[in-house]
């Protein structure tokens, strides 16, 4: 009976919101900086959120509030290279290439689940787009300052990346939903070249022309007015990509088409790019050493679909052995609650250090995003954002007891909301979500990976069409 | 090309099949690399046997495929020829047990030719889940490697979704792996609310969805309780006659007799209640509710109704406005109020996870020795099977793992597993593709 009692005491408790950069000293605990190793009996001083000191025993204003953290364990926050957390919908399915589509005008900044990621000690995601199409559309990086509007979430240095997908999505999708190329892998390298030809054609034109039209503009009498070459935005964005100021994160599973995107990028020349999921990168990883791509991979997850069978939980291992820089991202609500754990698993199965497997959810996968100046380890001058354990974060009885962004507290597990919604509309009873309902989906067979979701309409027109093929 | 040339080519095209072929054949044997039988012991371990004291430093001898001896460093004598395993440093644990899996039954959950958990119809009780298992699925090995070595392979569709059969994680045929075929008859029970955010039914359909799926599962139930009292009198001698065979309702007779458990996959608070109440009426059933996502919130009614339950650790919140941890804490919720608490992952390729929902579980206020209970001996215990299963004991099967420390955390490593008395290869498509490709020949 306490139980009851003590969840619905806190029923009406409101979670901590986001109020902008706080300054905190975490004092006496063992710092884990990722970087430059362990360090018992620590603080870390956090000015206006970000880091301006780490050392022992360290003197700050009598006024600065302080966290003690003898006992525990203080790590950067956690990364999430590869999420759908909190999206209103997550593919815009109707064409293999969608560029000029962003995934910032698809955000729910009043989604709950950010807080239970950061209860798990997530601080930043990457909240991607789905893998319906090739070419999906941009990603936002987010900071999980649960309480700030759509705009207050974005990790504001962080570089643009967009989202890209090989195999059977795009394929099934498309070619096999709708009849438009691809249908095949031989397609899906097609629809790449044949837009960032025309990106490159088109970037040609259009500087001409804008040039030409400056030229006419100071010159008017003199020069004839150029015909003018229409602002096409999605051949914009391919060309920021091609000419390197948008970072690619693409969905991808088999060793072959991992290869075949390498050879793309190195005939149009992008670089700095990471292949997420990749569940047989493992098989070209020197391959992918040599490139410089990056791997961002699932601890475990595999055999729900046919291009992720021949998968093996020691992926991330031999990636890192070959020298890849990799990642343990999550792609679901689920698992971003235990990053953690996901990231023990590569000890477990691959036998890498504890510093290495912590890397892959912290400083690896800011890399990958392009925001490792700013997170990912626990040095001056990056952000504050941290999470505090009761244990090495490693091991399966650590439990995250506080998690800060820009120093500010936003998850304390001694002092956390029951329910911790900010929108409270939907009452108890309507909010059920059918345990039932998700399972037999994954008995039935987990068809898909989370980022198909909003690509069902035109799967299921596409598995009847398959039946009618079939009859 | 001349023809020298060609034929050539040709040979060199046919060496090619034929060592792709060998070196598939190969690695075909690998994953049915034979176990080892024979007579084992066990020394310098530490021995935890869930239902007894650990033994630091004990003995263990596996013999004829059962546990022929567990002591503290008393060495019985044995004859014949024994292999000697040195324990030191590991510890040695009953093999864990998951309750509902589709382990064996689906393959690629993608691919629908390779899924057999669901069959078409909504009334199945006679789709018996261990014919369709299939003992060369690469999801087994995988499994069994990380410490499980046994499963219920369970139906999932319509609203009696078949019978689900409690195996051994090793054997060539379903016979083989059998511990008990009809260990339980998996119900859905209807859910009187919203499936999730895409039912767009109105409340009032929903409620006369619920009724309806409730009358039907009463008329089953007493269809089934007639035919079985009928055929009692028919077996007794009280009845002369000879009724038409009726497959279903045959298979629903082994609820009457307690051959197999009634399993009621019911997860929302208001569906657990009707169904402890809908189960009042049952009494000459066997119970066991399965999923029990919101059981913390019903926890006292369901202890006091003595029905086990299988429950699960690492899923998201049932209702948003959950607390976050409320899926680690649920099943410890209810083990603390006095339910018989089973623990499964619900899962088809990764049910080697379950060692981790336990220790979830296990933080979370379940305890670690009674979540390390939730994956051995309750569910032997659940199932009828605590005299062949779920703890380290004499007489008992020799399904058994080392562990070079606690099984529950993540970075621990598995050294050995034992089912029936045999010592597992510890090689899975997993540790396979790893050898094959850590140090690749990176010029190929």
């Amino acid at each position: 009976m306490m139980v009851f009692l003590l969840s619905y005491g806190h029923t009406f408790a409101q979670p901590t919101t986001y109020s902008g950069p706080q300054t905190v000293l975490i004092k006496n605990g063992l710092v884990k900086t990722i970087t430059q190793g362990d360090l018992p009996n620590t603080d870390v001083y956090i000015v206006n959120g970000v880091i301006q000191e780490i050392g022992q025993n360290l003197t700050v204003p009598s006024n600065v509030s302080v966290i003690d953290a003898t006992d525990k364990v203080v790590m950067p926050g956690i990364i999430d290279a590869h999420s759908h957390l909190n999206t209103v919908s997550t593919n815009e399915a109707t064409s293999p290439v969608t560029a000029e589509i962003t995934i910032k005008e698809s955000i729910d900044p009043n989604d709950v689940a950010m807080y239970h990621a950061l209860a798990g000690g997530v601080t930043t995601i990457n909240l991607m787009h789905g893998s319906a199409n090739v070419i999906g559309a941009r990603n936002a990086t987010l900071k999980l300052r649960y309480g700030a509007d759509q705009f207050g979430l974005q990790f504001q240095e962080a570089p643009q990346t967009i989202k890209f997908a090989l195999g059977e999505n795009p394929t099934r999708v498309h070619g096999q939903g709708t009849g438009v190329q691809p249908r095949t892998r031989m397609g899906v390298e097609r629809v790449i070249r044949d837009i960032f030809d025309d990106a490159i054609e088109y970037d040609r034109k259009r500087q001409e022309y804008l040039s030409q039209k400056a030229a006419y503009e100071r010159r008017p009498n003199r020069v004839s007015p150029p015909v003018p070459v229409a602002k096409n935005l999605r051949l914009e964005v391919i060309s920021d990509i091609i000419k390197g100021n948008i970072l690619v994160h693409c969905h991808s599973y088999r060793a072959d088409e991992i290869v075949m995107l390498v050879n793309v990028f190195k005939d149009y020349g992008v670089e700095n790019y990471t292949f997420q999921h990749a569940n047989e990168a493992f098989k070209v990883a020197p391959e992918l050493a040599e490139a410089g791509a990056n791997a961002s991979v699932f601890s475990d997850w595999w055999a729900y679909k046919f291009e992720v069978y021949y998968s093996t939980a020691y992926n991330a291992a031999i990636l890192h052995e070959n020298g890849v820089n990799t990642s343990i991202n999550s792609d679901s609500n689920e698992l971003i609650r235990h990053l953690n754990h996901e990231a023990a698993k590569v000890v477990r199965y691959g036998g890498i250090s504890a510093d290495d497997a912590l890397a892959m959810i912290t400083i690896n996968p800011a890399k990958q995003l392009g925001i490792d100046e700013y997170v990912g380890s626990l040095e001056v001058g990056k952000h504050g954002d941290v999470s505090i354990w009761s244990a090495d974060p490693l091991s399966i009885y650590a439990i995250n007891e506080m998690t800060l962004v820009d120093g500010q507290v936003l998850f304390d597990r001694a002092s956390d909301a029951a329910d911790a919604r900010l929108d409270r509309a939907i009452s108890y009873d309507q909010s059920f979500e059918d345990l039932q309902a998700q399972v037999s989906e994954e008995v039935r067979g987990r068809q898909d990976d989370a980022c198909m979701e909003d690509a069902f309409i035109l799967f299921e027109s596409g598995s009847q069409m398959e039946q009618t093929h079939n009859h | 090309m001349n023809r020298k040339k060609q034929s050539r080519f040709q040979f060199c095209g046919w060496m090619v099949v034929l060592t792709l072929l060998f070196g598939f054949t190969n690695l075909q044997a690998q994953i049915v690399e034979k176990p080892e039988y024979g007579t084992f012991i066990i020394e310098n371990v530490d021995i935890y046997p869930v239902t007894a004291d650990v033994i630091k430093g004990g003995v263990v001898v596996i013999k004829d495929g059962t546990i022929d001896y567990v002591g503290s460093n008393v060495k019985p004598d044995l004859t014949g020829e024994v292999k000697r395993i040195d324990g030191s440093g590991y510890r040695l644990y009953p093999g864990f047990i998951d309750s509902e899996t589709q382990l064996g039954l689906n393959e690629i959950g993608a691919v629908a030719v390779t899924v057999d958990a669901a069959e078409v119809g909504s009334v199945n009780p006679e789709m018996i889940a261990q014919t369709a298992v299939n003992p060369g699925s690469v999801s087994i090995p995988v499994t069994r490697v990380d410490g499980v070595t046994n499963v219920v392979a369970s139906p999932v569709s319509g609203l009696v979704s078949g019978t689900g059969s409690l195996i051994d994680l090793y054997g060539y045929t379903p016979e083989a792996m059998s511990i008990d075929q009809r260990a339980g008859i998996y119900i859905n029970w209807p859910s009187s609310g919203k499936r999730g955010w895409w039912d767009s039914r109105s409340e009032s359909d929903i409620e006369k969805d619920y009724k309806e799926a409730l009358d039907q599962i009463n008329e089953l139930f007493n269809d089934a309780r007639a035919y079985h009292a009928m055929w009692e009198a028919i077996e007794s001698g009280d009845l002369d006659a000879q009724p038409d065979v009726n497959a279903k309702m045959d298979a629903m007779r082994h609820l009457f007799t307690q051959e197999a458990r009634l399993v009621v996959r019911v997860n929302r608070e208001k569906d657990i209640l009707a169904a402890l109440e809908w189960a009042k009426d049952q009494d000459d059933l066997s119970f066991v509710f399965s999923g029990v996502s919101e059981g913390w919130r019903v926890a006292e009614q369901l202890a006091e109704a003595e029905i086990p339950v299988i429950a699960t650790a690492l899923v998201t919140t049932s209702r948003p406005s959950d607390h976050y941890a409320r899926p680690y804490q649920n099943a410890g919720l209810m083990a603390n109020a006095g339910v018989h608490v089973s623990l499964s992952t619900f899962n088809t390729e990764n049910v080697r996870n379950l060692p981790f929902h336990a220790g979830y579980a296990a933080t979370y206020g379940m305890g670690v020795e009674e979540a390390l209970k939730a994956v051995t001996i309750n569910p032997a215990e659940m199932w009828g099977v605590a005299d062949k299963l779920g703890s380290i004991e004499v007489g008992k099967h020799a399904n058994l793992f080392l562990v070079d420390g606690d099984p529950f955390e993540t970075t621990s490593t598995i050294k050995d597993v034992f089912i029936r008395g045999y010592r597992i290869p510890m090689v899975s498509r997993h540790t396979q593709l790893n050898e094959e490709f850590l140090n690749r020949d990176a010029t190929n």
